[in-house]
C-alpha cells in the first residue's frame, strides 16, 4: 500500500495504525540484515505514536493527511532525544535535543517515524559506501549499490521498510539512489522545504526531499513538509506551488525540452529509456524542443569546489569541544585534529581539504571565486532554456545500480554518477528521478524531470504522466 | 591642529604617534543577533543557549531586526553612510567559537566613511561599523596568569556566544593617548544617548583594541603593533604610552618592528607578545551561505534618522552655552552623561541660578537614585541665593530632597532642620570671639600668613555647628583684617 491508501484506511477505521506499523516492521525484521538501510530502527517509538493515532480515531478526533503512514527518515535530520549520527564515527553517540521542520511537520500529519537511515557520512557520496556503519544494499539487487548519499532511504522504500522515506539532496543525492532502486525522488526547488534542523552539507545547495512509490505520493508529502519556516533564512516566503491538484492535468502542449549538447556519459540502456520517455510524453500532447545549455559540462567541477568549500566550513564545528568523538591530546588544537582525524571518513576528509584549499588566500579567486561565475552562468543559460521549455528531460543517473566496490578506487568516476544531477542544485532549480522501466540486467532506470524554480507543478504533472504509461 | 604649521607638541623625541583604534560594542537588544536568546549579562553561565547560538549541527541562524536597527542608528550617530550588505564566515578553530566560524561583515559592511569629532573638535574618521557574532567566553584554570598557554583546562560560557557586536574601526588619526582616551569616551557617550550598547568597559560591552605605531615626521608610519585586553580608559592610556616608548627604544636601539599583536597588563603595566603575525592569517572567508543579504531601504534609514537623539555633543555645547559661566568641562559632560541636561534647562526656565543647579546636580545628587523635581531644585537655588540658606546647608538639605523621592519643599525641610542663616550681628559676634580665642592664629593672619585664616574659620563653624556662611565668614574676617592692619 502506498501512503495515500494507508491513511486513507487508517481515517476510515478500516485499518490500525499499529497494524501498518507491525506490517512494516515485519518487512524489516525479515531483509534488514541483508539491506541495511537503517542505522536506527525504532520500533518501540513506532508503535506507541501508531498507538496514540488509532486511540486519536477512536475518540473520533481528527488526523492529519498521513495519519498512520511508517516514514524513514535519513539519519542527517535532527530528531529530539534519538541519535542523529550522519553516519559518522564523530556523531556516533550525539541526541539532538530539537527535531528538524520537516520531520516535525509530517509527524505533525500523522506520519511515524520507524528509523533513521544510513547514507554516505555527510551525504558525501553516490554509493552510501561511505557509511562510517557499513553500506547498504539495493534491495533490487544485493550486490549493488543502492546510490547515495540517501542510499538507507531509498532502499527502505524499495524494501518496503517504509512506504515513504525523506533524503536530502545537495548534488543528487535524492534522485540518483532513487533512480538506482527504482522508486520516486524529488528535490524541490531550494527553500521550498525548511533546512532546519538537516545538518549541513553545503548549505546553499542541501534540500530536503521525499522517496516514494507514487508521484502522488512525493507530492503530498512535499505539500505536507515544504512551506515558509521562520527558523530557516533561506525559506521561501511565497506560497507553494500546488502539486496534488495538477497530478491529474495532463501534458497537452506542455513544452518538454531536450538538452542538446547534454555531457556524454550514461550508458546505452539508459539514453534508451530517456528516448522512450520523450516518446511517452509526446504522445500524450506535449511538444518537443531542443535547448542548449552551453556552460551544463563545467556544472560538476564548479560544483566539487562550491559544495567542499561550504563543507569544510559547516564541519569544522566537529571539534571535540562539546558533543560527539573527543580523542584526548596535548592541548586543545591537538585534540581538534586527534578528534577530526579520528572521527571523518577518507571521503569526508578529502572534501574537507579540497574546500579548505578552494577557499585560500590565493586559490579563492581561482576556484571558488570562478566556480561562482560558472554558477551564476549556468543560472542565466537555464533562465533562457526555460523561456523555450517547461520541463526538460535528462537520465538521473548514467548508469543503473553498479556492483560494489567498482567505483570507491577512483573518485572521479563516482563523482560522475552527479553528472545529470548536480545543474539543479547549483540553480536552485527543483528535480525528481521518476522510475520508467529497466535497463542492463533488468534494473530500475530513472528519468529525470528538471524544470525552473517553483515550477513543480508542471514537474509533477510530466511525473505523472510517465508514471501513467508505465502502468 | 592647523594644517600649516605641524604641531610638534605631542612628539616624542621627535617621533609621532599613531595610533587606531577598534572597537567593539555589544548590543543592547532583547535577544541575541541570531536566536532568541536572552542577551544577558552576569547569569548563570550557560544557561541563555539553544542550538542555534550553540551550533548544534543543522541549526540555522536568523538575524535579529533590532541588531540592523541599531547598527544603523550607530552608522547615522557616526556620520556613516549605511549600506545594503551581507555576512561573511570568518573560519578559524576555536574553543569558544561553538561553529569554528565567526559570522560577520567582512567587505560589504553595513557602516561606512564617518567621523568622530573629539570634544576638542579634532576630527577622527571611522572607517566602517560591521556586524558580527560575539564569541563564548573562556575562563582558563591553573597554569599562569589566565591565559590559555599552560593552564590544565578551560570552561567555556556560551551565554555570550551569539550576542551582537558592533565592530567600529576608526582610522589612524589619534595622535596621542588623551586623544584615545577622548575618542573612547566620546564614543561610549554615542554609544549610551543613542541606545545601541549599554557600553560598559568594565562588563566588555565595550572593548577596544589599539592599533599603535611611530615613526619620524616626513617618513612612513611604522610598523603597527596591535595591543589587546585594554579593559578601561586607564589601561588605554598606559597601554599606548609604554607601547610608543617600547617602540621607540628598538627603533634608536637601530632594531626592526615586528608585526604582532601585544597584550596589554595591568599588573607590570607593560605590553607581552601574544602572537607574531608573519603572515596575514587566512580566515577563508566567504558569504554566509545560511543568511540573506540586509537590505535596509531609504525608507527605514530615514525613519531610524527622524528618531536619532540630539547627540551627547550637540547637547553639551547647549548646556555649556545656558550656562554661560565658569562651570567647569567636567560638569557639562556628567550632566549630559547622566542624561540630566533637561532637568537643567527646566530649572533654568523657572528662574533657578544656573550654575548653582548645575553644580547640586553634578556634585549633591546621586547618579542612580531619584532626581529633584525642577520645582523643587529651582526652589532650593532661591533659598541660596536669598542667602536664607548656606551652600553646605543646601547640599544637606539636597541629601533629604533626595531622600523624600525628589519632590519636597525646601524651605520646609529647612524649618524642619532648624537651618537659618545666621543674622549677620550675631556672626560678627562669633567671629571676634574666635579672634579674641586665638590671638596666635589671627597676629599671624594679620601678618599675612593666609593659611592661618583656616583655623578661625573652623572655630567659627564649630561654634556654630556649620550653620555660617562659608563666605559671610571670610568676608568678616578679611574686614577685621584691614581694620587690624
Amino acid at each position: 500500500m502506498n501512503a495515500v491508501e494507508i491513511a486513507a484506511a487508517v481515517q476510515r477505521g478500516t485499518r490500525s495504525a499499529v497494524s501498518v506499523v507491525d506490517e512494516h516492521l515485519a518487512v524489516i525484521s525479515q531483509r534488514e540484515g541483508d539491506v541495511h538501510a537503517f542505522n536506527l530502527v525504532l520500533a518501540d517509538q513506532a508503535r506507541s505514536a501508531a498507538a496514540a493515532i488509532d486511540a486519536r480515531i477512536a475518540a473520533g478526533q481528527q488526523v492529519g493527511p498521513l495519519a498512520g503512514v511508517p516514514l524513514a527518515v535519513k539519519d542527517n535530520m535532527c530528531t529530539r532525544g534519538i541519535p542523529t549520527t550522519c553516519s559518522s564515527k564523530i556523531l556516533e553517540g550525539w541526541k539532538p535535543p530539537y527535531t528538524a521542520t520537516a520531520v516535525e511537520r509530517l509527524v505533525a500529519a500523522g506520519a511515524i517515524p520507524i528509523g533513521k537511515t544510513n547514507l554516505d557520512e555527510f551525504a558525501m557520496g553516490s554509493s552510501t559506501e561511505n557509511s562510517a556503519f557499513g553500506p547498504t544494499r539495493n534491495p533490487r539487487d544485493l550486490s549493488r549499490v543502492p546510490g547515495g548519499s540517501s542510499g538507507g532511504s531509498a532502499a527502505a522504500v524499495a524494501a518496503g521498510f517504509a512506504p515513504v522515506s525523506i533524503g536530502s539532496d545537495t548534488g543528487g543525492s535524492i534522485r540518483q539512489p532513487a533512480s538506482l532502486c527504482g522508486v520516486v525522488g524529488v528535490k524541490p526547488t531550494y527553500g521550498l522545504v525548511s533546512r532546519y534542523g538537516l545538518i549541513a552539507f553545503a548549505s546553499s545547495l542541501d534540500q530536503i526531499g521525499p522517496f516514494t512509490t507514487t508521484v502522488h505520493d512525493s507530492a503530498l508529502l512535499l505539500e505536507v513538509m515544504g512551506g515558509h519556516d521562520h527558523r530557516d533564512s533561506t525559506s521561501l516566503p511565497s506560497a507553494m506551488p500546488p502539486m496534488t491538484a495538477v497530478l491529474g492535468h495532463g501534458v497537452q502542449g506542455l513544452r518538454v525540452g531536450r538538452i542538446t549538447n547534454l555531457p556524454d556519459g550514461a550508458d546505452p540502456d539508459v539514453v534508451a529509456r530517456i528516448d522512450a520517455a520523450f516518446l511517452a510524453l509526446e504522445k500524450e500532447g506535449a511538444v518537443l524542443v531542443d535547448v542548449e545549455i552551453p556552460s551544463f559540462s563545467f556544472a560538476l567541477t564548479s560544483y566539487y569546489l562550491i559544495a567542499p568549500a561550504e563543507a569544510s566550513s559547516n564541519l569544522a564545528r566537529y571539534d571535540g569541544v562539546r558533543y560527539g568523538l573527543r580523542v584526548d591530546d596535548v592541548d586543545t588544537a591537538q585534540m581538534n585534529a586527534s578528534t577530526r582525524s579520528a572521527g571523518f571518513g577518507a571521503e569526508v576528509k578529502r572534501r574537507i581539504m579540497l574546500g579548505t584549499y578552494a577557499l585560500s588566500a590565493g586559490y579563492y579567486d581561482a576556484y571558488y571565486g570562478k566556480a561562482l561565475k560558472v554558477r551564476r552562468l549556468m543560472a542565466d543559460d537555464f533562465a533562457k532554456a526555460y523561456q523555450q521549455a517547461d520541463v526538460l528531460l535528462t537520465p538521473a543517473s548514467p548508469s543503473v545500480a553498479f556492483p560494489f566496490g567498482s567505483k570507491t578506487a577512483d573518485p572521479l568516476s563516482m563523482y560522475l554518477c552527479d553528472l545529470y544531477t548536480i545543474p539543479s542544485n547549483l540553480c536552485g532549480h527543483p528535480g525528481m528521478s521518476v522510475p520508467f522501466g529497466t535497463g542492463a540486467d533488468g534494473l530500475p532506470v530513472g528519468v529525470q524531470i528538471l524544470a525552473p524554480a517553483l515550477g513543480e507543478s508542471e514537474m509533477f504533472r510530466t511525473a505523472a504522466v510517465l508514471e501513467a504509461s508505465m502502468a | 591642529m592647523t594644517d600649516t604649521a605641524i604641531d610638534t607638541t605631542n612628539f616624542i623625541n621627535g617621533y609621532e604617534l599613531v595610533v587606531g583604534l577598534e572597537v567593539h560594542a555589544e548590543l543592547a537588544t532583547k535577544t541575541k543577533v541570531f536566536c532568541s536568546c536572552p542577551n544577558m549579562f552576569g547569569d548563570e553561565p550557560n544557561t541563555n543557549v539553544c542550538p542555534v547560538c550553540l551550533g548544534l549541527p543543522g541549526s540555522l541562524p536568523v538575524l535579529n531586526h533590532q541588531v540592523v536597527e541599531l547598527a544603523i542608528r550607530l552608522g547615522l550617530a557616526l556620520n556613516c553612510s549605511v549600506h545594503s550588505s551581507v555576512f561573511h564566515r570568518k573560519n578559524y578553530f576555536y574553543p569558544d567559537m561553538p561553529k569554528d566560524y565567526q559570522v560577520t561583515q567582512y567587505d560589504q559592511p553595513i557602516d561606512r566613511e564617518g567621523y568622530l569629532d573629539l570634544p576638542s573638535g579634532k576630527r577622527i574618521g571611522i572607517e566602517r561599523a560591521h556586524l558580527e557574532e560575539d564569541t563564548g567566553k573562556s575562563t582558563h584554570i591553573g597554569g599562569g596568569g589566565g591565559r590559555i598557554h599552560g593552564s590544565e583546562y578551560s570552561m567555556v560560557d556560551y551565554n555570550r556566544a551569539g550576542i551582537p557586536l558592533l565592530e567600529i574601526v576608526g582610522k589612524p588619526d589619534i595622535r596621542t593617548s588623551e586623544e584615545a582616551k577622548q575618542y573612547m569616551a566620546e564614543l561610549q557617550e554615542i554609544l549610551i544617548a543613542t541606545g545601541v550598547s549599554d557600553a560598559k568597559m568594565e562588563e566588555g560591552s565595550m572593548r577596544c583594541d589599539a592599533n599603535v605605531s611611530v615613526h619620524k615626521f616626513g617618513t612612513e608610519f611604522g610598523t603597527r603593533c596591535e595591543i589587546k585586553n585594554l579593559n578601561s580608559l586607564r589601561s588605554l592610556g598606559k597601554a599606548i604610552e609604554y607601547e610608543a616608548r617600547r617602540q621607540i627604544i628598538l627603533i634608536e636601539d637601530g632594531e626592526r618592528i615586528r608585526q604582532e599583536t601585544r597584550h596589554w597588563s595591568d599588573v607590570d603595566s607593560r605590553t607581552h607578545t601574544l602572537r607574531v603575525k608573519e603572515n596575514a592569517d587566512d580566515y577563508r572567508y566567504f558569504l554566509e551561505p545560511d543568511l540573506v543579504p540586509i537590505v535596509p531601504g531609504d525608507v527605514w534609514i530615514d525613519a531610524v534618522r527622524q528618531a536619532l537623539p540630539v547627540l551627547p555633543a550637540a547637547r553639551r555645547h547647549k548646556v555649556a552655552d545656558a550656562i554661560r559661566s565658569t562651570i567647569t568641562d567636567e560638569t557639562v559632560i556628567v550632566l549630559v552623561q547622566r542624561g540630566w541636561d533637561a532637568l537643567l534647562f527646566d530649572c533654568i526656565a523657572a528662574g533657578a541660578d544656573p550654575q548653582r543647579a548645575a553644580t547640586h546636580l553634578q556634585h549633591n545628587v546621586p547618579p542612580d537614585g531619584p532626581t529633584p523635581t525642577p520645582a523643587t531644585l529651582t526652589a532650593l537655588t532661591k533659598l541660596e541665593a536669598e542667602g536664607k540658606i548656606t551652600a553646605t546647608q543646601a547640599k544637606t538639605l539636597m541629601a533629604d530632597i533626595v531622600a523624600a523621592g525628589g519632590d519636597a519643599d525646601p524651605a520646609a525641610l529647612a524649618k524642619a532642620r532648624g537651618f537659618e542663616a545666621m543674622a549677620s550681628d550675631a556672626l560678627e559676634g562669633t567671629v571676634d570671639a574666635a579672634i579674641a580665642a586665638q590671638p596666635d592664629a589671627w597676629a599671624k593672619y594679620v601678618a599675612g600668613e593666609e593659611k592661618a585664616m583656616g583655623a578661625l574659620v573652623g572655630a567659627i563653624m564649630k561654634t556654630t555647628k556649620g550653620q555660617a556662611d562659608g563666605k559671610a565668614v571670610t568676608a568678616l574676617l578679611q574686614q577685621r583684617r584691614s581694620t587690624a592692619q
